[in-house]
């Protein structure tokens, strides 16, 4: 692992004018906006793209969530997505010829109750025979994998295991978010910055979209692709498209600047708080979402309570460490707790949304996947599942156990 | 914090209260009649408005009472709580635009 971070690359990307018409646009540049580019243009020689972003590049949630990437989830559909993600994460530093700090320390998942044993349990026998590494700890092999976990029994939620996966860990987000803009610019990929979609532009019927209204003009597409995350129900409701999406807030926070003491990350769904040490030191902790909707940028002070309580019963040793930071993020969250990717009733819109607390781990299949059914018009086979139509067919991806943060 | 005054035990934190998604959402009139479609639409899609909007809340700590707000979700400003089953106040009531 490297010692120092990468100096923040200004030079990485063009900021050009948007041009009059473009094959692809790509609403939002957060990762997976990025992430579609890249591979657009490295996996399907589709290179006149624009990606419109209306505040700065990876402003949203890519610069606000807690990098924690793994692929433990229970349904086979997701583990499949997740697990495509995870191995090109690991090759995407050499990839990208960037340094992102892709650290696989492992994430623990605790569990404190008998139900939690057999679902963390399951999960384990489910994850191998897809083929996804896990183990599953008792309590004196947690304390051995991460010695600060507070294993005793005498506390109020006494661990009683965890699932690890090995190969899960984090990776500093700002820069995989640059790596990928680099690349994609290399490409000839117009990144455009401070462009915000206020409508669309559509054909005489009005059932295809043909082109985006933006703050600075309009812009005409082949195909325009959303990736706005939170905000993707605000832009699906200026062409009249109701879709199965609540957007809530979700908040994080840092400590101060710590020696190394966190090997791993620790998660636990059932006191719920989620913790790793950052490269630099901090501790990153977060939580669930707020239970009611908001576009706010910032989250509810019960909240903070909530995940302070619950990580200094786990983790004694925070008791003295001072809060550095807190924010917010908004995040779109489906029914069944896991993504939408695909068509949409509209000719020509694509839909990526409703990665809702978990999308940053997802980045670089999100993009593998989207940019195949933008490029081929048909969807990737590991994305077929997650189409708007398992809302009305009942064929949902029920992901609330292991989106591993209450939603 | 919200502080949200409940129609029938006055103002208290948000933490006693419980949040139930979208008001006014009907029950089908004639169930057997909807296609798969509609079923779905009923089931899993709700408003998500960045704006006001008309939520269900449970004073779940204190009376256990259902009860309506209307909430603004950009700026988190309480523009209207009022029993469930009354109408939902009209923007000329409320000073502002329902989207
Ligand atoms: C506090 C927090 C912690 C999280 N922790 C994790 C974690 O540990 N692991 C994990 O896997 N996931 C995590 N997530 C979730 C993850 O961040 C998201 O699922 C993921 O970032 C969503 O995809 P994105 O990066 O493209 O979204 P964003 O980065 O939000 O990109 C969407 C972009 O669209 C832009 N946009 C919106 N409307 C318009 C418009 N009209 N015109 C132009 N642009 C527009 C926005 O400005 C934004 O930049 C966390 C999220 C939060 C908030
Ligand atoms: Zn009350």
């Amino acid at each position: 692992m490297p010692e120092h971070l990468p100096e923040h690359p200004d030079w990485l990307w063009r900021t050009p004018n948007p041009k009059r018409s473009y094959d692809v646009v790509i609403v939002g540049a957060g990762g997976h906006g990025l992430a579609t580019a890249y591979y657009l243009a490295r996996n399907h020689g589709v290179t006149n793209v624009a990606v419109l972003e209306r505040g700065w590049l990876a402003g949203g949630n890519m610069a606000r969530n807690t990098t924690i990437i793994r692929s433990n989830y229970l349904c086979e559909e997701s583990a499949a997505l997740y697990e495509h993600a995870l191995k090109l994460w690991e090759g995407m530093p050499e990839e990208l010829d960037y340094d992102f700090l892709f650290s696989q320390r492992g994430v623990l998942n605790l569990a404190h109750t008998l139900q939690d044993v057999r679902e963390g349990t399951r999960r384990v026998n489910a994850n191998r025979l897809g083929g996804v590494d896990a183990e599953w700890l008792d309590p004196d092999q947690v304390r051995e994998f991460c010695p600060i976990v507070n294993t005793s029994p005498d506390v109020r939620h006494p661990v009683l295991g965890a699932t690890l996966q090995r190969r899960a860990g984090i990776a500093k987000h700002d820069h995989v978010a640059w790596a990928l803009a680099r690349k994609a610019d290399a490409y000839g990929v117009d990144l455009i910055q401070g462009c915000e979609v206020t409508g669309f532009l559509r054909d005489g019927d009005g059932d295809r979209v043909v082109g985006v209204q933006t703050s600075r003009g309009p812009i005409a597409a082949g195909t325009v692709a959303l990736a706005a995350a939170g905000h993707t129900s605000v832009l699906a409701g200026m062409v009249g498209l109701r879709l199965p999406l609540q957007s809530h807030p979700l908040q994080a926070l840092v400590s101060e600047l710590l020696e190394p003491v966190h090997p791993t990350v620790v998660m636990s769904n059932h006191v719920h708080v989620y913790v790793s040490q950052a490269h630099k030191g901090e501790l990153v902790m977060g939580a669930g979402v707020d239970a009611y909707n908001g576009y706010g940028q910032r989250g509810s002070f019960p909240m903070i309570e909530h995940q302070m309580a619950a990580a200094l019963e786990l983790f004694p040793i925070f008791a003295r460490a001072h809060v550095l930071r807190t924010w917010g993020g908004i995040v779109d969250v489906t029914p069944d707790a896991s993504p939408i990717i695909g068509p949409t009733p509209i000719g020509n819109l694509h839909l990526n949304c409703g990665w809702g607390t978990g999308g940053f781990k997802a980045t670089p299949a999100s993009g593998w996947v989207y940019a195949h059914s933008i490029a081929t018009g048909a969807p990737h086979p590991l994305a077929e599942p997650f189409a708007l139509e398992r809302f009305t067919t009942g064929a949902l991806i029920d992901e609330h156990g292991a989106a591993a943060v209450a939603h | 914090m919200l502080l949200i005054a409940c129609p029938y035990c006055g103002e208290r934190d948000e933490t006693e209260f419980h949040y139930g998604g979208q008001a006014h959402v009907a029950y089908p009139a004639d169930p057997e009649a909807l296609s798969d479609a509609e079923w779905g639409e009923y089931l899993f899609v709700r408003a998500n408005p960045k704006g006001p909007f008309a939520e269900r809340w449970s004073h779940a700590a204190g009376c256990r009472r259902w009860f309506n707000m209307l909430r603004d979700t950009a700026t988190h400003q309480i523009l209207a709580v009022y029993p469930a089953g009354q109408p939902c106040p009209s923007a000329a009531q409320t000073g502002s635009v329902i989207a």
